[in-house]
């Protein structure tokens, strides 16, 4: 706590945990209360602009939006999750062995990562979306490949530094077995670049599931998605323009949250860096 | 002459693993695909032929190979969901998204580059703020909804705006420009508020080093010095940056392009997906995919011709 309090004046810090602790109360909130059922449908009471009944105001369905925003952060949150935890292990697993074993390992394994974000990120979403088929997990599933190279070569880089420093040489002497040399003794001391990827990552993974939904190819409903009601709102821009602010602000203030929690991160863990 | 051999190579392994991770893309998918495309309703012998004529009952490294020569002769077989060529489709739709895109870059260099020096001039920690501000902002705002917004600020208050669909170049150059302007603008200005802090961040790096200060204490006006020296010098760096710019812009096309119905490769691709027309699919993924890498490719080669050390390296 005290090392966070000295950071109190960073801005990026502050502001980014601010914005993801309130949709992460909102988030627990929704799984016990919503103001209104997020489902049940009311047409008398449709497209109603913002009012004290409905903070947010009311879809073509007449469902209120707030607590339709309300329940879109489980999504948000599940894909990014979901999405990041994919990169993670495996980004770290296939960058860690290739830093550290090298040869035809890094060889092999690099080039594919090379390759792999070789693609535009949306095109290799929409072709593994066409693959898997849409669904927030599958929509999950394929952000995560996507999430994997980066997070790979960041690895990657840390394990090839690493492994000639004096307390892996002195592991190895002593007969660690080399995966326990990876991950127990290398891994910590190369994870706070990572922690900074994955924070990342995150926002990117909320935009990306964004982009997909508005597409109409990633989460489906009734599973109420952000994006979705972005695309949903658009028919009614002209007529109910109010609608489109919800989930448009939310969306940018949950990513925006990531980016600055990120910034803050690698500023703390690496002043020099600014 | 090396770097340029290495490099070469490694455009082409990178296409090779492109083409080779495409097309297994498509083999691990769960279910039958011929079932997929035909629906529940088609029998054996709609099946049968589907595959022949696809080509699906040759072993795979034929099919592979087929495949990638379909690629590079431009002949990727017929749409399943059109019944025409897939070439014939990509060009009827390339016009479209090829204007989106150029249009799309010149609003970026024209404004990032400007604003680039112009911030590097005006150094303070208000403006910092302000600044990095608006770049995270621009980070996070998703295109589609900023598409949105220009159409609720722009498109409904000027009639110049076409809000929705595509005015070809040669019927009307208003009607056109007023079709492409906006979703060019939802591309680009995100573009400009992450990119422009490299054009200041480049200006500076040149102008906190010797030759600087010895051209400055010759008496040279500070106009002389930004646009004569600095600038040149920062082109490089800044190069880089537009070629990451152009694959971007390329892939912020697709999504931009539903939002404006524009009838381009964008719109064709999540048709084609939700038609579940794969050879479209494949070959769509493959052209922008080649496109892309072979931009950075280009933008490698040409950094190494104005910057020699880089070939050394």
């Amino acid at each position: 706590m005290k090392t966070l309090m000295s950071h109190a004046k960073n801005i990026n810090l502050v502001l980014g945990l601010l914005i993801l602790l309130s949709f992460l109360v909102l988030m627990i909130l929704s799984f016990f209360y919503t103001p209104y059922d997020i489902n049940v449908m009311n047409v008398a009471n449709k497209l109603k602009g913002p009012s004290s009944e409905h903070w947010f105001g009311t879809d073509e369905f007449g469902r209120d939006i707030f607590s339709r925003i309300m329940k879109g952060t489980q999504t948000a949150f599940f894909v990014g999750t979901l999405t990041v935890t994919i990169g993670v292990i495996f980004g770290t697993l296939i960058g860690g062995m290739a830093g550290y074993i090298g040869g035809w390992v890094d060889e092999v394994f690099m080039r594919i990562m090379d390759a792999l974000m070789a693609f535009p990120g949306i095109i290799l979403a929409l072709m593994l979306v066409a693959v898997f088929g849409p669904g927030i997990v599958n929509t999950s599933i394929a952000l995560g490949i996507i999430a994997i190279p980066s997070i790979a070569r960041i690895a990657r880089s840390g394990f090839i530094q690493h492994k000639e420093f004096e307390y892996v040489l002195s592991a190895k002497l002593i007969g660690v077995k080399p995966f326990k040399i990876m991950f127990r003794h290398i891994l910590p001391n190369v994870s706070s670049p990572l922690i900074v990827a994955a924070s990342v990552s995150f926002g990117v993974a909320m935009l990306a599931e964004a982009a997909l939904s508005y597409l109409g190819l990633g989460v489906q409903p009734p599973n109420p998605s952000w994006g979705r009601m972005l695309k949903d709102s658009q028919a009614y821009l002209t007529s109910s323009p109010w609608y489109t602010y919800a989930p448009g602000i939310s969306i940018t203030f949950m990513v925006l949250g990531f980016y600055m929690l990120s910034n803050a991160i690698r500023d703390i863990m690496d002043p020099r860096s600014n | 002459m090396a770097y340029i051999i290495r490099r070469i190579i490694l455009f082409v392994v990178t296409m090779v693993l492109v083409s080779l991770i495409t097309f297994s893309v498509f083999q691990v998918m769960p279910g039958d695909p011929i079932r997929i495309m035909l629906g529940t309703e088609a029998d054996e012998t709609q099946v049968e032929t589907l595959k022949k004529q696809l080509g699906l009952d040759q072993p795979l490294y034929v099919q592979y190979i087929d495949w990638v020569k379909g690629l590079v002769t431009g002949d990727l077989g017929e749409s399943i969901r059109f019944s025409r060529p897939v070439t014939e489709l990509l060009a009827d739709r390339l016009p479209v998204t090829i204007s989106l895109a150029l249009i799309t870059l010149l609003i970026v260099v024209i404004v990032a580059i400007p604003l680039g020096i112009f911030v590097a001039k005006r150094q303070n920690k208000l403006s910092d703020v302000v600044l990095s501000s608006a770049t995270q902002l621009g980070m996070a705002i998703p295109s589609f909804w900023l598409g949105m917004l220009l159409i609720l600020y722009l498109g409904m208050n000027f009639s110049f705006f076409t809000i929705s669909g595509y005015v070809p170049w040669t019927q009307s150059v208003a009607g056109a420009l007023g079709a492409i302007l906006l979703p060019a603008l939802t591309i680009a200005i995100p573009q400009i508020a992450v990119k422009f802090r490299y054009v200041r961040n480049a200006i500076l790096e040149q102008l906190r080093l010797d030759y600087v200060r010895t051209i400055r204490s010759k008496g040279i006006t500070e106009k002389f010095v930004m646009y004569k020296h600095v600038l040149r010098n920062s082109m490089i760096p800044i190069l880089t940056i537009f070629g990451l710019i152009t694959a971007e812009v390329v892939a912020g096309t697709i999504i931009v392009e539903q939002v404006f119905s524009l009838p381009g490769i964008g719109q064709l691709l999540i048709t084609s997906i939700s038609y579940r027309d794969f050879p479209l699919v494949q070959g769509i993924v493959m052209y922008i995919t080649f496109i892309v890498v072979l931009i950075n490719f280009l933008v490698d080669i040409l950094y190494s011709v104005l910057d020699p050390r880089i070939r050394l390296n």
